[in-house]
């Protein structure tokens, strides 16, 4: 199937880093699934955000660690935090039978995994991805000295398109969620105006 | 609330300079890393701080709830009315070249419109969405 030879894995201090740094992922990953305090559950998926930061940033991909750091670890953890103050902190223990969705989840992983034997092997140059548009952004950038960061370029110049279409599924998610939280607000309120006034 | 000293004071130093970082992480995004998303979220990380630490109530009175809601389509008509602009400059919708005689000043500009929008969207909707949170809280 993969007549290429696999890239011998080189050791460099990287490499190293971006192993320890997955393992402890695992780590955590396994600590969430076990773990039946919500809060743990919380404190711990704000560690595994920080881990995938790291693990960008050990990548070249600083944009994308920032990103996850600041909305995986930060504004994500003070909501889930939030959520937990309005609900119960300790998950109910399953009462339906475990074996249907270990079946499910076997074959579905099972599936990825197959699939990513196909895939190129991690930082090969010329794959599909780095030789169809990549380029072109990178010498338009260069032809016009277009900002250094060709991340931003790419973002808001080449594809402001999509820039727009994200910033809009943003402002739909904001108003999605503040009309599911605020609608009921003012109907409780009501509630309890109505209750005050029987009481007098 | 009255024995977290440390916590005060310690947030009451670190503020501004959140907000130099948000900031620099929006002005400089053309030159490192960054944009108008992580500033927007580093901004609004910065409100919530300042909520969690000294009350929501606080917090309302330097940004006012109204204000935060506002901005939330704010952003997207700063994104959509600067494609709208170089629609009317003649060149296409989003493509900044009609901002400035020369093409990548007039892109520098572009994106630096493009970007405060996203940061307004998106610091908006955080605090929108913290502050809806607290309240039901009540």
């Amino acid at each position: 199937m993969n007549t290429k030879a696999a890239p011998e894995v080189v050791a460099t201090p990287e490499v190293f880093v971006i192993m320890v740094l997955l393992t402890l992922l695992a780590a955590v990953t396994l600590a969430i699934i076990r773990q039946r305090n919500l809060f743990s559950v919380v404190i711990l998926s704000s560690i595994y955000s920080f881990l995938m930061a790291s693990i960008m940033i050990a990548l070249d991909a600083v944009d994308v660690a920032m990103t996850e750091a600041s909305v995986g670890a930060g504004i994500s953890t003070v909501i889930l935090l939030a959520t937990l103050h309005l609900t119960k902190s300790v998950e109910y223990p399953a009462v339906r039978q475990v074996a249907l969705p270990l079946f499910v989840c076997i074959v579905v992983a099972g599936a990825l995994i197959w699939g990513s034997i196909s895939l190129p092997p991690f930082g090969i140059a010329d794959t599909p991805i780095h030789t169809h548009t990549a380029p072109r952004y990178i010498e338009m950038a260069k032809e016009h000295l277009m900002p250094p960061n060709i991340v931003t370029a790419v973002l808001a110049d080449f594809r402001s398109f999509d820039t727009l279409g994200e910033t809009t599924v943003i402002f739909t998610a904001g108003i999605g969620v503040l009309l599911l939280l605020k609608g009921r607000v003012k109907k409780m309120q009501g509630q309890d105006d109505t209750e005050k006034k029987g009481e007098a | 609330m009255k024995l977290d000293l440390v916590l005060r004071v310690g947030t009451k130093i670190l503020l501004p300079f959140i907000l130099v970082f948000a900031l620099y992480v929006q002005f400089h995004g053309d030159y490192g890393p960054g944009g108008g998303f992580q500033a927007g979220v580093i901004a609004a990380g910065m409100v919530i701080l300042y909520a969690i630490i000294f009350g929501v109530n606080k917090a309302k009175h330097i940004v006012p709830q109204a204000l935060v809601e506002a901005m939330i389509p704010l952003g997207v008509l700063i994104y959509a009315g600067t494609g709208t602009v170089s629609l009317l400059l003649g060149y296409n919708y989003l493509d900044y070249t009609g901002f400035a005689g020369d093409f990548l000043r007039a892109h520098e500009w572009g994106i630096l419109i493009v970007e405060l929008g996203v940061l307004v969207t998106v610091s908006g909707t955080m605090i929108a969405m913290f502050y809806a949170f607290a309240e039901r809280g009540r």
